[in-house]
């Protein structure tokens, strides 16, 4: 899976551009600058190896990823230790650690929106599926239709304006302290976006859960258990939403993968240095080796988190284990 | 008072088409180490009956009115967290399916025990430990071995067995089995219907069993109940019920029932017609509309309906037709034809 990823992203990247005509010369005019001659053009491509079959290149930058690279640039060689993702067109820096001095922030977001729209979603669709028909039903489901609807930058915009310059209450975006320096901090300045994220996501989770306890209620099994003389607490947790969770784990799967691999529109609206911040400033740059590495760490995160919730499906559903 | 003693119950649903009388005035009662077998059709009420004694219909959109008494304990009026503690408890039942009546995701040891441990505050091996000796009970070979199993790794006869144990983890003092056999093959229906009989006579405890098919209740119960659009339409000893049944639709369940004794050539017969809807109970005689003999009532079957009268020796009988004119029926025109003995 990984493997058919980097071929994809170091194919439209590298490979055809070549294919579309451009020359060894104009991939590296890109690291070089204006001033550059002719001949020192040439000179890099020869040492990026751009001239080499394709192949080769491939095999090189893999080999790059896991055992580092190095660059000879004619007055010494430079190291750029595993995993090498090569050289920022743009600073000329390697690619790496700025995707590890990113990873923090996205993570951070990633992981607290989760819990939140998790615990949210799914007991606002619980209490939805019990309830079937009320007033609570239909208000969750109609916020949750709003919050499925409404795009994050609209809601982060306006939460911008309500809550930090408004009423002052939360910092007005780009406030980022890491969790090690002061969790208080961290938490209090993450709070705004984690609420906007979940929002968009939880209304999905409630939709989701309300559907499948709605089915599952009316399982023989749940009047077994009603029978036995469980509580209904109980009976609603453990036997009804236990049956339930198989979709909703599919779906967190999927959502935090993507999540982890950039929250573009999270991080550009609340101005934080994540990775989703970092990629638009790549695609924006035409930094190719930035952009490939975020590509590729996203669609890693992705790749984890499906195997992840492979191997969960067997704990959640013992008839998976069997197979 | 018996043991259950259900006097006048009456469940409604209200539903957007109307009113659903599910159970509509039923009275019966049963003794601890008698079983009472419920007949019927589906949609006669049968099963909402058997939820509505274990109060599983409250707090649900169903009206519920009558007396539930439990060992002289009414149960209609009582809270429902006190029916709760006596569920599972005091009274138990047995479903029908039992791969969807057990939860997918649990072993089966896990629902045995979480059933025993609901009623009894025991560790989890010593409610382990029972679970083994249940499943033992119940005739499941190697029990200590199977007991982390889940449903979907056993046949629907263990399957059926485990439900069984699961329902008798607390010795409960009232069983009641909703088509118990309907869901196994014929071979396991009868090793099911064994087991049952001897656990009741182990434990002594009262059982209802419900079902559609006359068969089931012949080899199990002393009385029977003939439901039809949910009112008891005759009741009576099963001797009553096979050797001298009053109903026409009696006659008709007893004419609709597969026999080994009689040639395999002969067609069965069915009763002309379909249930009635519960919403639209027919006026009169709710059997009227499939009744070959409503014509010799004068008209009172489409009219007024039959009040359930005994006969002799706590037989009861829902009919119009005089009791003279119902015996001669059943000797010359319907005994002839089913070849009782």
């Amino acid at each position: 899976m990984l493997i058919v990823i980097s071929m994809v992203t170091f194919g439209i990247f590298f490979v055809v551009p070549q294919w579309a005509g451009a020359t060894p010369e104009a991939l590296a005019s890109r690291y070089v600058g204006r001033a550059a001659t002719p001949e020192t053009v040439h000179l890099v491509a020869e040492r990026l190896g751009f001239n080499d079959p394709v192949v080769v290149q491939y095999g090189r930058f893999v080999k790059g990823l896991f055992t580092g690279a190095e660059y000879d640039y004619g007055a010494g060689v430079e190291q750029c230790p595993a995993p090498c993702f090569g050289y920022s067109f743009i600073s000329g820096q390697p690619v790496w650690p700025d995707l590890v001095d990113r990873l923090p922030v996205t993570f951070s977001l990633a992981v607290g929106a989760a819990i939140i729209w998790v615990l949210a979603g799914v007991s606002v669709g619980v209490i939805s599926a019990l309830r079937r028909g009320s007033f609570f039903d239909r208000l969750s489901m109609g916020t949750a239709l709003a919050g499925v609807s409404l795009p994050i930058f609209f809601t982060g915009m306006i939460s911008l304006v309500v809550f930090s310059y408004g009423l002052g209450w939360t910092p007005p975006g780009g406030a980022w302290t890491d969790f090690t320096v002061n969790p208080a901090q961290w938490a209090f300045n993450l709070l705004l976006p984690w609420i906007t994220l979940a929002f968009l996501f939880a209304a999905g989770y409630a939709r989701l859960t309300r559907a499948g306890m709605l089915e599952t209620m009316g399982e023989d099994y749940i009047r077994t258990a009603r029978a036995k003389g469980l509580r209904e607490g109980k009976v609603v947790v453990k036997h009804g939403l236990r049956a339930a969770l198989t979709p909703i784990l599919t779906l967190f799967g999927i959502d935090f993968g993507l999540l982890i691999g950039g929250a573009v529109l999270t991080e550009t609206t609340y101005t934080l240095p994540g990775l989703g911040q970092f990629a638009i400033l790549a695609i924006r740059n035409q930094d190719l080796p930035q952009v490939m590495g975020v590509v590729l760490v996203a669609a890693g995160f992705v790749v984890v988190a499906s195997l992840i919730v492979d191997l969960l499906y067997a704990v959640v559903d013992p008839r998976v284990r069997l197979s | 008072m018996s043991f259950l003693d259900v006097k006048d119950l009456k469940i409604h649903f209200p539903t957007d088409d109307g009113l659903v009388k599910s159970v509509d005035g039923l009275s019966f009662g049963v003794e601890r180490g008698k079983t009472l077998g419920i007949v019927g059709e589906s949609g006669s009420g049968k099963s909402v009956t058997s939820l509505g004694v274990l109060g599983l219909h409250k707090g649900g959109r169903a009206r519920i009115s009558g007396e539930i008494w439990l060992d002289g304990e009414e149960l209609n009026g009582a809270s429902a967290e006190h029916v709760r503690r006596l569920r599972g408890k005091k009274m138990a039942m047995i479903f029908q399916d039992p791969l969807s009546s057990m939860h997918p995701y649990y072993t089966v040891g896990h629902q045995i025990m979480e059933a025993y441990r609901i009623h009894n505050d025991v560790s989890k091996q010593v409610a382990r430990k029972h679970a083994i000796d249940m499943l033992g009970r119940v005739g499941i070979p190697e029990p200590a071995g199977r007991v982390d199993s889940y449903p979907h790794e056993f046949s629907g006869g263990m399957r059926q067995r485990a439900m069984i144990a699961m329902a008798l983890s607390c010795d409960p003092e009232l069983l009641i089995a909703d088509e118990p056999t309907t869901a196994l093959d014929v071979t396991v229906q009868a090793q099911i219907l064994d087991l049952m009989r001897d656990l009741q006579r182990e434990f002594n405890s009262a059982l209802i069993v419900i079902t559609h098919d006359l068969g089931v209740v012949a080899e199990l119960s002393d009385d029977i109940l003939v439901m039809y659009g949910g009112k008891c339409v005759e009741y009576g000893s099963a001797d009553d019920i096979f050797y001298r049944p009053e109903h026409p639709y009696t006659w008709g369940l007893l004419g609709s029932m597969p026999r080994l004794d009689r040639e395999p050539t002969e067609r069965l017969l069915p009763i002309k017609g379909s249930p009635p809807s519960l919403i639209n109970v027919p006026q009169g005689c709710a059997f009227h509309p499939r009744c070959p003999y409503a014509e010799r009532t004068g008209g009172k079957a489409l009219t007024e309906v039959p009040a359930l009268a005994e006969t002799e020796g706590g037989h009861l009988v829902r009919c119009h037709m005089s009791r003279s004119e119902r015996q001669g029926l059943w000797e010359n025109e319907i005994k002839p034809v089913l070849e009782i003995q």
